[in-house]
């Protein structure tokens, strides 16, 4: 029970606490290049949680069934960056063939996910952090729900803005990083959660 | 018609004209993740332009050898190995920094600045000129990111460079290095930058104006 | 300082808008008096800082951007009020210039002044000085009665914070918080002011509370004592019900009050804030534009008023 209890803290404090954009800084550029629209802010938002979720298994496991025995765990940034191309370009493959729809709608989003650092980052966390493989594939799974969840937000308020009388330098890039400031204002409400 | 690119052209070009921070906002995470002072700022600047020039170099040399269609693949590998140079480098000599720096050393490799330099400079020019433009590229960054990193330590803790700044009665503003601060100061820096370089282009514009 | 106050051009914020938000700061003044008499002339001195300075702000930034001067239309006068009345009495007075400053310039006017923000600016300035100086904001000092506009008054304890306190004196007000939220009884003279003059309807505030009261009562805490201490009533009269940062229609801002009251809850229970009304209420802030988009019918942008 007690053990339930701590997975169930543990994954919400992935989505909220310990948010990939507002607390760890990891998946910015997405963030910031895809959020127009809150039809593909979803879009990327499912395709990152596919990738992610399936490279934090892949990398731990690579990572300590392989390069751990052969001491070579200082190749771990080599290792896992292929493993996450691999992995990206398998996804695109299997996508396209099991459900043409889902690919019309991901496609255009899947190879930009390989330089997203939030997949990296979270491969290079869950070996950091020791985490053991259920809780490496929550971490993964959950953390790019709570991405989705952030780049769905910033998507309503953009669309919202869209109108806005916003100084004109401060329009594009600048306004949008602000925002995600003001958000991350409201997200530092969570701190605490979960620990 | 298109004059033969000089060293220091495409030298500065990093540093004001495409300054990669500034005006083609590559490589955020990082600029938001790691300003949280100035001495952070100035070492994952120059960690990233020693990758820079480096992977530039290489990739430049290596550029007739690599077949197009695994280009992407080659590059990331050509970077990687680079960054974990890095890595070593900084584990070894300034283990503080290392520490501070965290997961955002190893994701040198995915900070676009990097993969889009090779992608567009250093794989269609010689190597010299390539190393040049790392060199900008990577100097450009550094300023950026030191330049926030030094306003979120003075208004966040009161120093600079570790060095008390404010006075003992200033009531440091906490939030500007904590996540919100980070976005907030690059939104406003970036902003700012815009207005400075649209004084400047219309400067620039009168100028060649009047000529006219 | 004279301020020019213009007549024309008010592009969209007009009349209408001057009125709500004179409607707004007379709902206000019960909860000032009574911050003022707990608190002493430190309170009035808070409140006039915030405003001035709110108006002063936005008159600077119109100014400056050579934009129509809108000051007019009283918002600024709630934003620097409402900053004002959320901080503690007993917080230096730099604090409340800053917030007004920060709500005005970086949470308001960037995005376009009245009606543009997509969080509410008091709300934000508030979260923004509680992070930065924890210390200065959470030090809360028991209501002295005096005239004083000095620090002399023993910081104590909120009630959330484990303070004993009948809930008589917390529906009075006798009790430690920050300048607007102590009285209840004020609070809700304001609130009564407001359903009257029809600027807002009772949706917002009742769900909200509501909300939070069953699930605290699930968690099993005091449900009384966290309705009627810290800034509970304060925030789901004022803030919750902003026009321009919660939902157009009913059904959105039903759901956006249950979510407020959620929120609190599980801040209050497990978040390392004490008081959770503030993260609260802008989390559903945020996520207005959602609630707008899949809740209702399309809602014209950038007119700050009610359909």
């Amino acid at each position: 029970m007690n053990e339930v209890l701590r997975i169930l803290l543990f994954m919400v404090s992935c989505v909220f606490t310990h948010n990939f954009i507002f607390s760890r800084f990891l998946g910015c550029c997405p963030f910031l290049g895809v959020s127009n629209k809150v039809e593909t802010a979803v879009g990327m938002g499912i395709a990152v949680t596919f990738v992610m979720a399936l490279a934090s298994l892949f990398t731990w496991v690579v990572y300590h069934l392989i390069l751990v025995p052969l001491q070579l765990a200082y190749l771990n940034t080599i290792a896992f960056i292929l493993i996450i191309a691999a992995l990206v370009q398998f996804v695109e493959m299997f996508i396209k063939k099991s459900s043409p729809s889902l690919y019309k709608a991901l496609g255009i989003y899947l190879p930009l996910i390989t330089t997203n650092c939030a997949v990296l980052g979270v491969a290079v966390l869950n070996i950091s952090e020791e985490y053991n493989l259920l809780y490496s594939v929550l971490n993964g799974t959950f953390g790019a729900l709570g991405f989705l969840l952030a780049i769905v937000l910033m998507a309503g308020v953009r669309e919202r803005l869209e109108t806005s009388d916003i100084p004109v330098p401060f329009r594009g890039f600048p306004i949008c990083i602000i925002i995600a400031g003001l958000m991350s204002v409201a997200f530092m409400g969570f701190s605490g959660i979960g620990g | 018609m298109e004059k033969k690119k000089s060293l220091f052209s495409v030298f500065f070009n990093g540093i004001v004209t495409e300054n990669p921070t500034f005006r083609l906002v590559l490589g955020t995470c990082p600029t938001i993740a790691v300003t949280t002072s100035a001495i952070n700022g100035i070492g994952m600047g120059l960690a990233a332009t020693f990758v820079l020039v480096g992977s530039n170099f290489v990739i430049s040399l290596l550029r007739i050898f690599i077949p197009d269609k695994v280009r992407i693949p080659a590059f990331i590998v050509v970077i990687c190995t680079f960054v974990t140079m890095v890595q070593m480098l900084l584990q070894a000599y300034v283990p503080s920094l290392y520490e501070s720096l965290g997961l955002f050393i190893p994701l040198i490799v995915v900070n676009c600045i990097i993969l889009a330099r090779a992608e567009a400079f250093a794989s269609k020019n010689g190597p010299l000129l390539s190393a040049m433009d790392g060199l900008g590229m990577g100097l450009g960054f550094t300023i950026a990111i030191t330049i926030i990193g030094c306003i979120r330590e003075l208004f966040g803790t009161g120093t600079l460079f570790g060095i008390p700044i404010m006075g003992a009665s200033y009531q440091p503003m906490l939030i500007l290095v904590l996540a919100p601060g980070g976005f907030i100061v690059f939104g406003t820096v970036l902003g700012l930058a815009n207005i400075i370089m649209r004084k400047l282009e219309a400067k620039k514009a009168a100028k060649e104006g009047a000529k006219a | 300082m004279s301020l020019h106050v213009s007549n024309a051009p008010y592009v969209f914020s007009g009349n209408t808008t001057r009125v709500l938000m004179r409607d707004v700061v007379i709902a206000m003044i019960p909860t000032a008096l009574a911050g003022i008499f707990f608190f002493g002339l430190r309170a009035l001195l808070h409140i006039l800082i915030g405003i001035v300075a709110a108006v002063a702000a936005e008159y600077g930034y119109q100014k400056l951007l050579k934009k129509p001067i809108r000051i007019g239309d009283c918002s600024a006068v709630v934003t620097g009020m409402l900053i004002a009345l959320n901080v503690p009495a007993a917080a230096p007075l730099w604090i409340t210039l800053i917030g007004s400053l920060v709500a005005i310039i970086l949470v308001k006017e960037l995005f376009g002044g009245i009606g543009g923000n997509f969080m509410n600016p008091a709300l934000t300035a508030r979260a923004i000085l509680m992070v930065s100086w924890p210390v200065a904001m959470t030090s809360f000092t028991l209501p002295v009665y005096g005239l004083g506009i000095g620090v002399d008054a023993v910081s104590s304890a909120t009630v959330l914070g484990g303070l004993e306190a009948t809930p008589l004196q917390m529906f009075l007000g006798l009790i430690p918080g920050t300048i607007g939220e102590v009285s209840k009884a004020a609070i809700l003279i304001g609130l009564a002011y407001l359903l009257l003059r029809g600027v807002i309807s009772w949706h917002i505030p009742v769900i909200y509370v509501a909300s939070y009261a069953v699930l605290a009562l699930l968690l099993g805490n005091d449900v009384l004592a966290g309705i009627l201490s810290g800034g509970m009533l304060f925030g789901a009269v004022f803030m919750a019900t902003d026009y321009t940062t919660s939902p157009m229609t009913k059904k959105g801002q039903m759901v956006y009050a249950a979510g407020c009251g959620l929120m609190t809850c599980i801040i209050r229970n497990f978040g390392s804030y004490p008081e959770g009304v503030t993260f609260a209420i802008l989390l559903m802030n945020i996520a207005t534009p959602l609630l707008d988009k899949y809740m209702g019918a399309g809602r014209v942008y950038g007119k700050g008023k009610k359909a």
